[in-house]
Formats: structure tokens, sequence, C-alpha cells
């Protein structure tokens, strides 16, 4: 037991999982503003703004996470040569978000689409013969609905993404809690079962309550119909 | 209700008109953005025929490509049916009737959703390694089994559950009416119509093994991206070999994504009870790496 509580003075668990928040705290936003333009793309009657969105769509959900923050790390990064900061480590780390929220952002497009599959077309209809616009319609009508109905998709996203922050160690990220784990299992093997756990607790700990929280939101803020 | 048809009327001359102009100004955006990235590629010389040769050769894909690929197949493949099987299990056991049974099923199916995958694979990858349980060279392989067959296992798992309790109801009863007992009507009736009634969501499930079967990558599993990154290495072109292992892993995953959109197409009129809540809640699941 002494054992096991002198690993949290060697090493900095908290600050490890704090890495992780901030990863998915910035990813979040970015794949939330990416994502609605991209679905606002695929409802669109503009061919070839749907025609984006699709591919988008297609080409992000179907890639493995693993390739894009590689790619972020060995293609933008050493051969690109581009920096997002002065310091190496804040460059990785934006490097980072950015392929996370890339990635995500497809994820958050047909979690949107599925929340506008939840607005009766009486809706739409009725904002058209009122004379709205796409745009004014889709604005004031069809999403606030449409998010509403995506609570509970969208929760499941931002769960995924806390968890897919730990493959930011694919883009080197190296303070973030999956490469501490494999840094503390490497040095203390005699306690690979404790520091396992412990890491999967932290997760556990982070990602239910959003779990419970996004489907009482999603109850408590359905449209009534 | 399909957005598309909806959410404007059908265009007349003007609206044609301003569609027209839209969809201009789309193009040329979306060309721009190509325009930029590939200008910006071309400025490093990534478009050197030197970059891209090493694909005409057949050693390349003798040597780095297939065997990626094929490592990649292999314990994606391997996951597939293992995950299926814990699925399987602690899907019925999610269901059973016995009290302590269904806890503990749950349990476990909870925990294992809400940890990372990657922290499965580290975990098993390090303490197979250490333990001598297997040999050194083949614990990476054993570790991306592990840790998607624990992940991928509990969300079938779900999957079951779901689909049993979107059955419609009185095929239970129907079942202890000809003499049954309530597990050989949840084995024999309930689970085998959740499954047809699940089999799209099954289908992205395995989806999502072949996508996580690339975060072998970190623990020195060597699949694809592992080979291409070395290719890459190695012949100096490490831009142009990830978009090759890119573009193999998303054909197959689209050719897998179309087949699940089809089943579901196909199956939809099996599966009328109280559906699609729980399919699409399922689906969504997918954003998992």
């Amino acid at each position: 037991m002494e054992n096991y509580l002198s690993l949290f003075e060697t090493y900095n668990v908290p600050a490890a999982f704090w890495v992780n928040i901030q990863l998915s705290f910035w990813a979040a936003i970015w794949a939330l503003v990416i994502g609605t333009v991209l679905a606002l793309f695929r409802i669109s009657p503009i061919p070839s703004l749907q025609w984006f969105g699709t591919a988008y769509v297609n080409i992000f959900r179907n890639t493995p996470l693993t390739i894009i923050l590689a790619f972020g790390f060995l293609g933008l990064f050493s051969v690109m040569q581009i920096s997002l900061a002065g310091e190496l480590d804040d460059s990785l780390f934006r490097i980072a978000i950015v392929g996370l929220s890339l990635y995500h952002a497809a994820f958050v497009c047909e979690a949107i689409r599925s929340g506008v599959n939840t607005v009766p077309v009486g809706q739409a209809e009725a904002a058209r013969a009122i004379g709205l616009g796409f745009l004014p319609a889709a604005r004031l009508i069809i999403l606030p609905q449409a998010f509403r109905g995506a609570i509970a998709p969208l929760g499941n996203v931002l769960i995924a993404l806390i968890k897919n922050s730990t493959v930011a160690a694919a883009g080197s990220v190296a303070a973030e809690s999956s490469s501490l784990m494999k840094t503390m299992i490497e040095f203390r093997s005699d306690l690979v079962i404790p520091i396992f756990l412990t890491f999967a607790l932290g997760f556990v700990i982070l990602v239910i309550p959003i779990g419970l929280l996004t489907t009482w939101a999603s109850r408590k803020l359905a449209v009534a119909r | 209700m399909s957005a598309q048809q909806v959410l404007f009327d059908a265009p007349g001359p003007r609206a044609r008109r301003t569609i027209l102009i839209g969809n201009i100004v789309g193009v040329l955006i979306v060309l721009g953005i190509l325009a930029w990235v590939i200008s910006a590629l071309a400025d490093k010389g990534q478009f050197a025929a030197s970059m891209w040769t090493p694909f005409l050769e057949s050693r390349t894909w003798e040597f780095f490509i297939l065997p990626g690929l094929g490592n990649t197949l292999k314990a994606a493949g391997i996951a597939i049916v293992t995950s299926v099987a814990f699925g399987l299990v602690f899907g019925v056991g999610r269901l059973s009737h016995v009290a302590p049974i269904r806890w503990i099923a749950g349990v476990v199916v909870e925990f294992l959703r809400a940890v990372p995958v990657l922290l499965m694979m580290i975990f098993f990858w390090l303490a197979l390694g250490s333990s001598g349980a297997v040999k050194p060279q083949e614990a990476p392989l054993i570790a991306v089994i592990l840790a998607l067959t624990l992940y991928n296992g509990s969300v079938i798992a779900e999957l079951v559950r779901s689909g049993v309790y979107g059955l419609p109801r009185g095929q239970r009863e129907a079942g202890m009416a000809i003499g049954l007992t309530r597990n050989q009507s949840l084995r024999n009736i309930e689970v085998p119509q959740a499954l047809i009634a699940m089999l799209p969501a099954l289908v992205s499930q395995f989806v999502v093994i072949l996508k996580d079967s690339a975060l072998g990558f970190i623990i020195t599993y060597p699949e694809l991206l592992q080979y291409t990154r070395r290719l890459g290495v190695g012949e100096g072109n490490v831009i142009p070999s990830l978009l090759v292992a890119a573009a193999i892993f998303i054909a197959i995953n689209f050719a897998l994504s179309t087949l699940a959109t089809r089943l579901s197409v196909l199956l939809s009129f099996r599966t009328k009870g109280r559906r699609p809540a729980a399919q699409e809640a399922v689906a969504l699941d997918a954003a998992s790496t």
C-alpha cells in the first residue's frame, strides 16, 4: 500500500489527466463548430456543399484516429514543419487538438443530422409557410430543435472524444495519461494492476457522469411532441 | 424526416439561380482548399515522382503493405469473432433473471465501455510481456486482441440487450406457451431475432474494431500503419505512405459501412417491433477511434 501511494509522489497522475481534459475540451469545441457547419452543408440545397459534407464524413469516419494523429506528428510536424506554437510541446498539443477535432467533427455532423431527423416535417413546412428561407429556417426553427434531439448522441461523441484523447500518444503528446501509465508500468512492473486500475478508474469517473448527465438532459430538454 | 426534401421547396427559377450560384461558390471554395493543400504539399516536394514510385514496385507491396494489411486483418478478424462471443455471453448475462448474474454482467460491461481501449492495450502489452505468460514477440498481438475484445464485446453485449428489449412483446410468452423455459426462450427465440435486428449496428461495430486495430501501432504491433511508417522512413516518403495506408483503411471500412446500410434496408421489414431508437443510439457508439 505504501508502495502504491509512493507512486503518486514520483508521478503526477492528476496532471496527466488534466492534459486529456484540456485536449478533450478544445477538441470538443472545434468539433462542435466544424460538425455543425458540416451538418448544415449536408442539409443545404446546394449540391457541391452536400457532396463535400458527405465526402468529409465518409473519409474521416472511416480513417483510424491513430493514422490521423500519427499523420499530424509525422506528416504535418516533421515533414511539413508546420508548427502551431513556439514551444515544441505546445505545438504537438495543438496539432493533436486539430486531429481530434477533424476526426470527431464527422461524428458530430452525424449526431446533429440524427437530431434533424427528430424534427417533424411540419416544422420545416411551417417555417417556409411564414416566408423563411433556408438559413433563417435552419437557425430559428430546425437547429434549436435538432440540438435538443441530438443531446444523447452528442454526449456519446463527447465520451468517445475523452477516451480517444489518449490516442494523442500517437501524436507524441507525451504528457497525457496513456503515456504516463506506460512509463509508470515500465518502471514499477510490480504494480502493473494497481496502476492500470488507477487510470481506468480515472476515466470511469470522467466518463460515467457525462453519460448520466446527457441522458438526463436529453429527457429533460426533449421537445414535447 | 428526410431533411433534403423538406427544408426547402422545389426551387423555382429564382431559387434555382441562387442554388446554381451557391453551387459554383461552393465548388470554388472546395477547389480552393484542395489547391491550397496540394500547393503546400508540392512546396515540400511531396509530389516528386520518387515519393510515389515505390508504390509501383512489387517489393513495396510484398514486404510492407501486404504483410501490414495481413496483420491488421488477422488482429481485427480474430477480435471480431472473440468480441461477438464475449458480447453474446455478457448480453445474455445482462438479461438473466438471476439478479447477481445480471449485476455482475452490468458492472463489467459498464466498466469496460468507460475505459479507453488504448489503456487496456498498453496494460495487456506490458503485463503479458513482463509476466512471461506469453512469448515477448506475441504480446502485442494478444494485447490488441484482448483490448479490442473487451471493449467491443461490451458494446455488442449492449446491442444484444437493447435488441432483445426492442423485440415485439409476446415473443417470450409465445416461447413459454410452447413449453420452453425462460432461458431456452431467450436463447432460441429472443437473441436470434435481436441479432438479426441489430445486424447493421453489429457490422458498424466491426468497422470500429478494424479502425481500433490501428492502435496496435502504439504498442509496436506490426500492423498496416506500423509497416507503412517503416516504409515511409526508409524511402523518405512518410506523407504518401500514410496517405496510402489511410486510403486502404477507408476503402475496407467504406465497404463495410455500405454493407451495414444495405443490411438495414434489407432487414427493415423483419424488424418492425418498437424499433429504431436503440439501433441509432448504438450505431453512434462507433465514434470510438
